[in-house]
């Protein structure tokens, strides 16, 4: 059967929209349920982090939505550590931000692989009965072979690890993967963040480590895991040091503020 | 059911399994196997995807010109991966995380752009839906096999659920980490076609 150029020009173009359509369709119909999704997820990870939500426990949309009226998130300036009043924290990403050359600036070189930081940083502030319990913020940095998305949890004495989490990442199940391990997550519990001098010191070491008073700025290394446990520390010098939360920090600090 | 629709639907399943006798969709049959849960999804993502495609390509057969078949064939199973890719993310949120790329790279999986080119730009749409359903099933046969051993072997479990208790959990099984990396489906899959050869000598091919 021949066909004529015309012909196999329209049958293409035909195709085209027909797929297209279907397509652009059906992203349209979904994206609320999915923007929904990614939401719940998020928060659900925040949860975790803050210790409300037990690792594997399976919370529902009512479950979650319920626990996270404890939380308040709230935007600062990452340079100044001041709180912004006038960008929506409820709405406001900040891995999106980083992707907005108006909303971010380069990085200084660092082993986590961050390109560019926000100039607003995120903290989801958990309460109970009415009084400030710890700050969670989010963090990412490159492992192996993938960039790990996560959120730390610190007491609010700024200096306190009370959680650690991660949601996304594409590390070796069974190596670098346990990070998502609930017994490796509890050995962050009760380590200290900074020395004396302000130095963020917390590092993940090889192999175990001693207990929280002993070695308060240790934590067990992943066996197996080397690049992803360094990748880890990375990213938590990255997070918590000067060019990240830093400042942040330490003004909550000093002011003693909620 | 006549001789050829049975033929159809049930010889992909051990006589031309897709996977053990063709060696296609190893790929996906690598990544996603490490647990039974995301096999599953994956399973079914790929039957969607492949019965729909084959009907379609089945449906407007006589009207594609056979200069850009490839390239319709291909926007159409593009669309279909993507939809599914969005439902999948509507729908089942965790799962489609953990899947990652690999819905997304059904696009290249040689077994549904293989189906459409040699068995529906020839039959109508009711054999092509057969056969569609028949080499997704052959192939979701394989890899619920696959995710099975690794699964139980890799971290003691089936479906998620305990079955060995872990020694890092204070149980007695040490889990075997070789089935968890991407290799172990290699030893599994070959074990896989090694039985069904053995048993159905004729698949082995000639020296």
């Amino acid at each position: 059967m021949l066909f004529s150029t015309r012909y196999t020009l329209g049958f293409s173009a035909v195709v085209c929209v027909a797929c297209s359509l279907l397509v652009s369709s059906v992203a349209v119909g979904l994206r609320q349920r999915q923007d929904a999704n990614a939401l719940l997820e998020k928060r659900r990870n925040v949860l975790m982090a803050a210790g409300l939500l037990k690792p594997g426990e399976s919370a529902d949309r009512a479950r979650v939505q319920e626990l996270f009226q404890q939380i308040v998130p709230k935007v600062f300036d990452m340079k100044t550590g001041e709180y912004v009043e006038d960008i929506n924290a409820e709405t406001y990403d900040p891995i999106a931000a980083q992707q907005d050359p108006a909303m971010s600036k380069v990085a200084p070189e660092n082993q986590s692989k961050i390109k560019r930081i926000p100039n607003y940083g995120l903290v989801y502030q958990v309460m109970e009965d009415g009084k400030l319990k710890m700050l969670v913020f989010p963090i990412q940095g490159m492992g192996l072979w993938s960039t790990l998305y996560g959120f730390v949890a610190i007491d609010k004495d700024a200096n306190t690890i009370l959680g650690i989490t991660y949601y996304q990442h594409g590390e070796t199940p069974g190596l670098g993967g346990e990070v998502d391990n609930p017994k490796w997550k509890a050995s962050w519990i009760g380590r200290k963040v900074f020395d004396q001098n302000w130095n963020v010191a917390i590092r993940v070491i090889k192999g175990p480590a001693a207990s929280p008073q002993e070695a308060p700025h240790e934590v067990d290394g992943l066996s197996g895991a080397t690049l992803t446990s360094q990748g880890v520390t990375a990213m938590l010098q990255f997070w918590l040091g000067e060019n990240g939360y830093g400042p942040y920090l330490r003004k909550f600090k000093e002011s003693g503020r909620v | 059911m006549n001789q050829k629709t049975k033929e159809t639907l049930f010889a992909p399943l051990f006589n031309n399994n897709p996977i053990a006798l063709q060696v296609l969709g190893i790929c996906s049959a690598l990544a996603v196997t490490t647990k039974m849960e995301t096999a599953f999804v994956m399973c079914c993502a790929l039957t969607g995807v492949l019965t729909c495609s084959n009907v379609s390509i089945s449906l407007i057969r006589h009207h594609i010109p056979p200069n850009i078949r490839i390239i319709v064939q291909l926007a159409i199973i593009a669309s279909l991966v993507i939809v599914t890719d969005q439902i999948l993310k509507a729908f089942v949120y965790e799962i489609s995380k953990q899947l990652s790329v690999f819905v997304g790279l059904i696009i290249t999986n040689c077994i549904v752009m293989g189906r459409a080119e040699a068995f529906g730009m020839q039959n109508g749409p009711w054999l092509s839906f057969l056969d569609g359903l028949g080499n997704a099933t052959g192939y979701s046969l394989i890899l619920m096999i696959t995710a099975f051993f690794r699964e139980f072997f890799g971290s003691g479990r089936i479906f998620g659920y305990q079955v060995l208790p872990l020694i890092t959990e204070g149980g007695w099984y040490e889990p075997n980490g070789l089935m968890v990396l991407a290799p172990g489906a290699f030893f599994i899959i070959a074990f896989l076609i090694w039985a069904l050869r053995t048993w159905k000598p004729d698949q082995v091919e000639e020296e």
